[in-house]
């Protein structure tokens, strides 16, 4: 079975869970392989064993993380020229789609984004892609070099597995050209104490209808265990900040349950959320054309709705 | 300064949408197109630059005939002068194809600063950019939801996953804007007769010095396979609230275990 090369997702050393969902896939592949760029890759070895990752190669250098992607899509370029892996599995954050892209350029691949599903083809790989905003599903192959896929998070439930996760150093050495564009401050988002957007299994939301206060949705959130997502509307109105906006210039949601509330149902709003499992949502328009996409759907002022239904889910939970 | 700004011409998002059966592409025809709306915020910030650094801006579209409309648009918005490369052997091209042809014909122009949307509204990959940058040499500053140029560097902030970052590079250089850097403006009526006089340069791959075995549907790397349109969803229950919304909404998420 060939290698599958896997870009670990990771916070100084804490993995995220899309690295996880990444491994998960490279199984039904090949080996799995993890890369794990920067520093902390200890902490991150028992989380990479736990998911089947044979070999953690470690690339670890002060600029890698200094500059800006190119340095990362370089070094993993030399990494994929020494193992001629079966194929390079990077999750679809913006991020990582640039390493993505340049990667491609540099090794001559074809390059294949937002994938939600990568089996096994022939000697190559077939992925699918949720496109239109959800309205098709496309079946694609990369033709032409190392296939490349960047994955969408959620896209696969993670398997746990035994790896050895034996961690192998990798000198690699960044050229100056990589170095075009520095990091000079990065200022670490707060923690909301809330699930992860992209990674929770219940995402609530709110748009233009919460008329600026998201005191109820984010009661009905906690409610669930949920995460709270916004419409560009409630972003824009300067209501919610812009790392919570869900659609097709903000995250991509996929989670088991998506409750919209006071939310049209814009076509670049599904694009985010159209694949989640069950939809509920909540509009006064009976018209709404999210009514459209909903598994149920309550008609009623969100100001009247939510805190009934926070207070008979706080009460049903005991 | 000159500023290059590359637009895409696509299929509109609020129309239907489909593909072409015959080779698995994106139908182009039966469908009304524009200029990406995401490329607009990147032609407004690259008229921004221009304003305060007495800058030149040129838009460069990779298209159909029709693609012309994508450049009239940004000449209407502002920008002085359009490049349309338009040949049919680029039809059917992917990623890795459209950037080689963006590449060379930015070669061909002078540029310091060259500016993209976030992503194209059809294909959603956001991945040209950095391809791009990636073929010149250049570094590439992305996601920018606020730019600033100071002389030759170019600062951006980056509303990233788990950081906001200040992130900077010295010309020439690679920009990538998103839709939080500032509402593109509408032409004006002044704007769209001046457009008319603005000159617009039409290339084909020969004058690019590419190859026709470079690019189009043959010579993509990748390959869709097939495409299915996905059943619409079967409309759920819908209740008016009649002071008991909530209670339902519960109920039903109880039924669905997730209470
Ligand atoms: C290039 C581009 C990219 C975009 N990207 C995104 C994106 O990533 N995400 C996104 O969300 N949008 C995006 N948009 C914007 C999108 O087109 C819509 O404008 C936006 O989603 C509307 O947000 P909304 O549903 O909150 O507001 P509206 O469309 O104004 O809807 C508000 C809804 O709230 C209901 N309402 C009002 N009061 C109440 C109440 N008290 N109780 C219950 N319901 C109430 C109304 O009936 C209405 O249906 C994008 C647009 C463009 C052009
Ligand atoms: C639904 C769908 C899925 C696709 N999936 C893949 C895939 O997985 N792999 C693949 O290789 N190809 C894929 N393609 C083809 C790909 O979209 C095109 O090749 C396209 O030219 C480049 O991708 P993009 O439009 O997504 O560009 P993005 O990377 O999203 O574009 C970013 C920016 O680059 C500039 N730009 C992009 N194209 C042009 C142009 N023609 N002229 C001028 N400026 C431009 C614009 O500033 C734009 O905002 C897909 C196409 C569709 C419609």
């Amino acid at each position: 079975m060939s290698e599958i090369l896997v870009l670990v997702d990771h916070v100084d050393g804490s993995v995220r869970k899309t690295t996880a969902e990444l491994l998960t896939i490279a199984r039904r592949l090949g080996t799995p392989s993890a890369v794990f760029i920067g520093s902390g890759a200890d902490a991150a070895q028992a989380a990479l064993a736990q998911y089947g990752a044979e070999t953690v190669y470690v690339l670890d250098a002060p600029e890698l993380s200094e500059f800006l992607v190119a340095p990362k899509a370089e070094a993993l370029a030399q990494l994929v020229a020494d193992k001629q892996p079966g194929a390079v599995l990077i999750s679809s954050s913006a991020e990582g789609k640039e390493i993505a892209g340049r990667l491609a350029i540099k090794t001559e691949s074809g390059v294949i984004t937002d994938a939600v599903d990568v089996v096994a083809e022939g000697d190559g790989v077939k992925t699918t892609q949720s496109v239109f905003a959800g309205g098709f599903t496309v079946d694609a192959t990369v033709t032409h070099g190392t296939p490349i896929v960047a994955v969408k998070p959620n896209s696969a439930t993670p398997e746990e597995a035994s790896g050895a996760a034996t961690l192998e150093p990798v000198s690699v050495t960044v050229s100056d050209a990589a170095k075009g564009a520095k990091i000079t401050d990065s200022k670490p988002r707060e923690a909301t104490g809330r699930p992860e957007l992209t990674e929770a299994a219940i995402v609530v939301s709110g748009g233009r209808g919460t008329g600026g206060d998201f005191s109820q949705v984010e009661a009905f959130a906690d409610s669930l265990g949920a995460a709270v997502g916004a419409s560009r509307a409630a972003v824009d109105s300067g209501w919610y900040p812009h790392s919570f906006q869900v659609g097709q210039t903000g995250k991509t949601v996929s989670p088991q349950l998506y409750v919209a509330n006071g939310i049209s149902g814009a076509i670049q709003h599904r694009a985010g959320m159209q694949t989640s499992k069950t939809i509920v949502a909540v509009n006064k328009d009976p018209e709404a054309p999210i009514f459209e996409l909903v598994d149920f759907g309550v008609v009623g002022d969100l100001k009247e709705v939510l805190p009934q239904a926070t207070d008979e889910v706080t009460k049903r939970k005991g | 300064m000159n500023i290059v700004v590359c637009v895409k011409y696509v299929p509109d998002a609020t129309a239907d949408r489909s593909f072409d059966a015959s080779d698995n592409t994106v139908d182009r025809e039966g469908v009304d197109g524009l200029l990406s709306e995401l490329d607009e915020y990147a032609v407004e910030q690259a008229l921004q630059v221009a304003e305060e650094n007495d800058g030149e801006v040129t838009v460069v579209t990779v298209g159909p005939a029709d693609a012309a409309d994508a450049v009239r648009k940004a000449l209407q918005m502002g920008a002085d002068a359009g490049v349309h490369v338009e040949d049919d052997t680029i039809a059917g091209s992917d990623a890795v194809a459209t950037s080689l042809v963006l590449a060379k014909a930015i070669e061909k122009l002078e540029h310091d600063l060259v500016f993209f949307g976030m992503s194209s509204t059809d294909g959603l990959m956001g991945v040209v950019p950095t391809m791009v940058a990636e073929r010149l040499g250049l570094p590439a500053v992305t996601f920018a939801s606020e730019v600033t140029v100071d002389g030759s560097t170019v600062t951006v902030r980056r509303d990233g996953d788990t950081a906001t970052e200040t992130i900077t590079a010295s010309a020439p250089a690679v920009v990538s804007v998103t839709d939080q850097s500032g509402e593109p403006r509408y032409p004006s009526f002044k704007g769209i007769m001046a457009a008319k006089k603005k000159p617009v340069e039409d290339l084909t791959l020969d004058d690019l010095g590419i190859e026709a075995s470079q690019v189009g549907l043959d010579a993509a790397w990748t390959k869709v396979l097939s495409f299915a349109e996905r059943p619409p969803r079967t409309a759920g229950e819908i209740v008016t609230d009649e002071g008991d919304g909530g209670v339902k909404l519960a109920e039903f998420l109880a039924s669905k275990k997730f209470v």
